[in-house]
């Protein structure tokens, strides 16, 4: 298994590499380093000195990609892409156009985001697995079929419906809980739970979907007959057979998110005022704060990288049978 | 979820606040885009300004209640005395012609006993050595932010302080918007700024320079409570700069405490913790969700006015003349992105105050048969109130007078553009677009700043007529006669035969603009000119502008102090965009123009650069090189409880005037958020009734498989 894991690594260098070159050419086709000093400088009073002084300061003066006027190796070194590079390959973020410290933003705004998401994942697929269960259980009843179209209905609406109408039923007709906003320690359950709700109950349209087809391809297969032929209860052979077998796709679809958890929800984030990182990229984006986005896109891509490699480790764990070569 | 409910205790439920947050005198508001910067060297926005114009006291203020806007002393004991000096450096008389000031000399004396917020930075020990000025990796591990160091101690301002901040103006790394500006002005400033950026350049990027190693020879310290600014020329406008948050003053202490490199890898940084010397200070800092100010325990002695404009009294605005400020505590700006959520939290009570987004707008105001804006009875109901304000902005569609076809100051061109200012029906777009929040711009000078005269002597006569006591738009006939007397009858060129199209440069273009772009066609469209609308996103229109290369565009200018020559001068031909950079964007070049600007720039105010300033008008309404749009109307609702309220477009430190009443805010709260439980029960039973007959059916179906 050690060689799989370092040649997966060694795999994604380039990957990392080609993500790092493609956001770097993606964003400089949209602004240039003087749009940068601009919307940095602000919009009054910013003379041609003062956005020379700032790119200078900032490297943002140098070729993008090739210096025609350095000599040797600093033909590649004396410009933006290799300046900015270098570091983000050793994690090292540096500091944002704004001059903040982009290592220290992120280990500050991911616990709020972490704070949403983990028992959001965790109670979402609990709840899906479980309502898939029971339609399984239900099966060919009235149940499952109105079930079903519940769950269609549930898809077909837009998560900012579900937020909306969350926040004007359960904050404003209702009044039960705040509208929006975000607290730490004990008083944070009170801002969390209904983001928390919205985002389960959201979930469960597709979610027990995916899952009830995951176990109707197990129910019909011998060793559930084995198991019922046994006299085993049908909850039980459900919960404790169909369930442990149907593991490897519902570990594909999590282990591959669990990395990805910090970086948050935009949308959640923004509507309920959480202070976590799903709208660090975007603000970024708008801000044209470059510094920022290529730390996001690459620190994405490689938990990204990271998310697949415990896939497949996970697949190790749940069966076996599976060996990683 | 319902049963985790019951534990909330007694106050409502969905306070977003902890318990007994409401019964403080704390003012709960929101903003929806984070400050960039902090400093006072760099801040420069509205947004910006909001929270460090609460904690930075310059030398001078704006009176609180009085109109039109007028300074008085804040730090200073009285308003600046100013003398004129020749080459020679010899005192001129307050009178003598503008041609012979050399330099014009401010003197500023503070009041004494002004200190600063309490900060770890002043904090020395036993031997006098400051405590946190070189902080050991081991302090370093244990601090995440300000709050996490033990001591904080303060200490009396000096003149030096003020100085001091007008030295770091000049930092080549901070940026300051206002660096160039007052490179032209402040004697020994550009010097200053080159000698620092030579420093950097020898010391490397991260060098710290120490700024009191550095001379600027415009800025003299006198005494610990005096000193001089001296600037090139005659410059008047000093005095209002000398209101904003630029000339606050700045310890030496905290530049060296926030420049140690392990604070700055924890983004602890001057630029996000001021140290300032006004009624609040700073105590929680966190952007992406909160900003808290408290009440600044060393705050010196101010007492709320005594005076104000006609009316104020009657609207209660004199009840608390006399008395100490600040009268809030403590004030919690919170995060909020979306105008629907920061809207419900408004009207349940957990704001205090609130703008007003175009979403909301129709439930809140109506407006009356006279026109007046009027609060809906919902809003009534609940002691909503609400103000508006005429902003001291300008909002206009610009033309490049550089372009051939619009551009040009004959009178050839002058026509078209006259014709266009006509057609343009900008009291239709108020009322359309703005929900009428916009009085039409009649010239470059917005209500209440000197200059704007009421009436008929303030009407554009190019663009209207006096009928009955109001202005009237010319009518369209009018317009078509213009342009047909410029050479292009029913929108064709006479010469040519070809139909006129003019280029639009908007950034705006999403499907909600679709109603307000076929608005613009559609007014073109009046004269029969085409026009052809380039959208492009706002770096390619900087450029563009940056370039000259666009042909009609919209821009608007919010103003820094309230004084004619800060509208005018962005005609000001010195003052080009194309090629210069400056302000100008339209790139007008008038020889008159620009000699009156001078002379009515250094004038004081009074009946003679009143008269130069109608001159100034007459031309520019005349050439038209904007369509004058509009000023806008800033609409604020505030809660019954929330009191003190004057909406002030100058002063930006006004929270410690304005006061809560906690008691009917609690109680108001308790009324209007009471929590319903009986649905989410229903709902249960409901859901547990819809089971039993499944699980009947399935217990039928498994005892029907066991036979």
């Amino acid at each position: 298994m050690s060689a799989y894991l370092i040649r997966r690594l060694l795999y994604a260098v380039p990957l990392l590499l080609g993500v790092n070159i493609l956001t770097f050419l993606l964003f400089f086709v949209v602004n240039t380093p003087d749009d940068m000093a601009r919307m940095q400088l602000g919009q009054k009073r910013v003379g041609p000195e003062a956005i020379r002084d700032w790119k200078h300061e900032r490297g943002y003066d140098l070729p993008l990609l090739w210096n025609e006027g350095a000599e040797g190796t600093a033909q590649v070194t004396e410009t933006i892409f290799y300046q900015k590079s270098v570091g983000l390959f050793l994690f090292r973020f540096g500091r944002s156009d704004q001059g903040r410290d982009i290592g220290a933003d992120i280990r500050t705004r991911m616990w709020p985001s972490l704070a949403i998401a983990t028992p959001s994942l965790v109670l979402g697929v609990a709840v899906n697995v479980s309502l898939a269960l029971l339609v399984v259980l239900f099966r060919l009843t009235y149940l499952e079929f109105w079930g079903m179209a519940l769950c269609v209905a549930l898809m077909s609406v837009s998560s900012l419906f579900y937020i909306i109408g969350g926040q004007y039923l359960f904050g404003k007709l209702l009044q039960l809980v705040p509208i929006s906003g975000y607290d730490g320690g004990r008083d944070a359950w009170r801002f969390l739970i209904l983001p928390l709700t919205i985002s389960v109950i959201s979930g469960i349209g597709s979610g027990v979907r995916w899952y009830r087809t995951l176990f109707l391809d197990e129910v019909e297969k011998d060793y559930v007959r084995t198991a019922r032929a046994k006299g085993l209860g049908e909850l039980r052979v459900l919960f404790t057979h169909v369930l442990r077998n149907a593991l490897i796709p519902i570990l594909t679809g999590i282990v591959v998110l669990l990395p990805l958890l910090f970086t948050g929800s935009l949308l959640n984030e923004s509507f309920f005022a959480i202070p976590g990182l799903g709208s660090y990229t975007i603000d970024a984006i708008q801000q044209q704060d470059f510094a920022i986005v290529r730390s996001m896109v690459y620190l994405g891509s490689t938990l990204y990288i990271l998310g697949l490699l415990l896939t497949d480790i996970s697949y190790t764990l749940v069966d076996p049978r599976v060996r990683l070569h | 979820m319902a049963i985790l409910l019951t534990a909330c205790g007694e106050g409502p439920w969905n306070s977003p606040y902890p318990a007994g947050a409401a019964s403080g005198r704390t003012l709960f508001a929101s903003f929806s885009e984070r400050p960039k910067h902090l400093d006072p060297a760099r801040a420069y926005s509205s947004d910006e300004f909001r929270i460090i114009g609460q904690v930075y006291e310059p030398p001078l203020q704006y009176h609180y209640l009085q109109r039109p806007y007028a300074l008085e002393p804040l730090t200073a004991g009285v308003l600046p005395t100013v003398r004129y000096l020749d080459r020679d450096l010899k005192v001129l008389p307050d009178d003598a012609p503008e041609a012979a000031i050399a330099y014009s000399e401010y003197a500023i004396h503070l009041k004494p006993g002004i200190r600063f917020q309490p900060h770890p930075a002043f904090v020395r020990d036993s031997e006098g050595a400051y405590r946190y000025h070189a902080l050991t990796d081991e302090q370093l591990a244990s601090i995440a932010r300000l709050d996490d160091f033990g001591e904080r101690a303060t200490r009396e301002v000096t003149a030096e302080d003020y100085a001091h901040q007008i030295k770091r103006l000049a930092h080549p790394q901070l940026h300051s918007p206002i660096a160039e500006l007052m490179k032209t002005y402040i004697v020994g400033f550009r010097e200053l700024a080159d000698v620092l950026k030579r420093d950097l350049d020898a010391r490397g990027p991260r060098a710290v320079l120490d700024l009191r190693d550095y001379a600027l020879e415009g800025v003299q310290v006198m005494d610990g409570q005096h000193y001089r600014v001296r600037l090139h020329g005659k410059y008047p406008q000093f005095r209002f700069w000398l209101a904003m948050p630029f000339f606050a003053p700045m310890p030496w202490e905290a530049e060296r405490f926030y420049s140690q490199p392990g604070l700055v890898a924890k983004n602890i940084t001057l630029d996000w913790y001021p140290v300032g010397t006004g009624a609040y200070q700073l105590i929680e800092n966190n952007p992406n969700r909160r900003i808290v100010l408290g009440r600044n325990p060393y705050f010196h002695d101010e007492f709320y006015p005594t005076e104000g404009e006609p009316g104020d009294r009657e609207s209660g605005l004199l009840v608390n003349a006399g008395n100490r400020l600040p009268f809030i505590d403590r004030v919690v700006l919170a995060l909020e992105k979306e105008t629907i959520p920061y809207w419900n939290k408004f009207l349940q009570g957990y704001y205090d105050s609130s703008g007003l987004a175009s979403d909301n707008f129709d439930q809140a105001v109506q407006f009356s048969a006279q026109g007046n804006a009027e609060l809906t009875r919902e809003m009534l109901a609940q002691g909503i109130s609400l103000e508006t304000a005429v902003a001291a902005s300008s909002y206009y569609m610009g033309f490049n007078l550089l372009d051939p076809v619009i551009g040009g100051l004959d009178e050839r061109h002058c026509k078209l553009r006259q014709a266009l200012s006509i057609a343009l029906d900008y009291e239709e777009f108020i009322t359309i677009f703005m929900n009428g929040r916009g009085i039409p711009a009649q010239g470059m000078v917005p209500p209440g700043i000197f200059g704007h005269l009421d009436g008929l002597r303030g009407i554009n006569p190019y663009v209207y007529d006096w009928v009955g006591n109001a202005p009237r738009r010319k009518s369209i006939e009018a317009a078509r006669q213009r342009l047909a007397e410029a050479g292009y009858p029913r929108g064709v060129d006479a010469v040519t035969g070809k139909p006129l199209v003019l280029y639009l440069d908007i950034t705006a273009r999403g499907p909600d603009d679709k109603s307000l772009l076929n608005w613009y066609r559609k007014q073109f469209d009046k004269l029969g000119i085409q026009l052809v609308l380039r959208a492009t996103d706002y770096n390619q229109f900087q450029q563009k502008m940056a370039n000259g290369n666009a042909q009609i565009f919209q821009w608007g200018w919010n103003a820094d102090y309230p004084d004619p020559e800060n509208f005018f001068f962005l005609l000001y031909g010195p003052n080009r965009k194309a090629g210069l950079g400056g302000e100008n964007a339209a790139n007008y070049q008038s020889e008159r123009f620009d000699r009156l600007f001078e002379r009515m720039r250094n004038m004081d105010d009074g009946p003679a650069r009143l008269e130069v300033i109608q001159q100034l008008q007459e031309i520019v309404r005349h050439d038209a090189p904007w369509i004058f749009g509009y000023h806008p109307k800033s609409f604020a609702l505030h809660h019954a409880w929330f009191r003190n309220l004057k909406p002030n477009l100058m002063a930006n430190n006004d929270l410690k005037y304005q006061l809560i009443e906690p008691a009917q805010r609690v109680a108001r709260q308790r009324e209007w958020n009471r929590p319903r439980v009986w649905p989410l029960l229903v709902g249960l039973i409901l859901f547990f009734a819809a089971l039993v007959p499944a699980w009947h059916g399935y217990r039928r179906r498994q005892r029907a498989s066991a036979l």
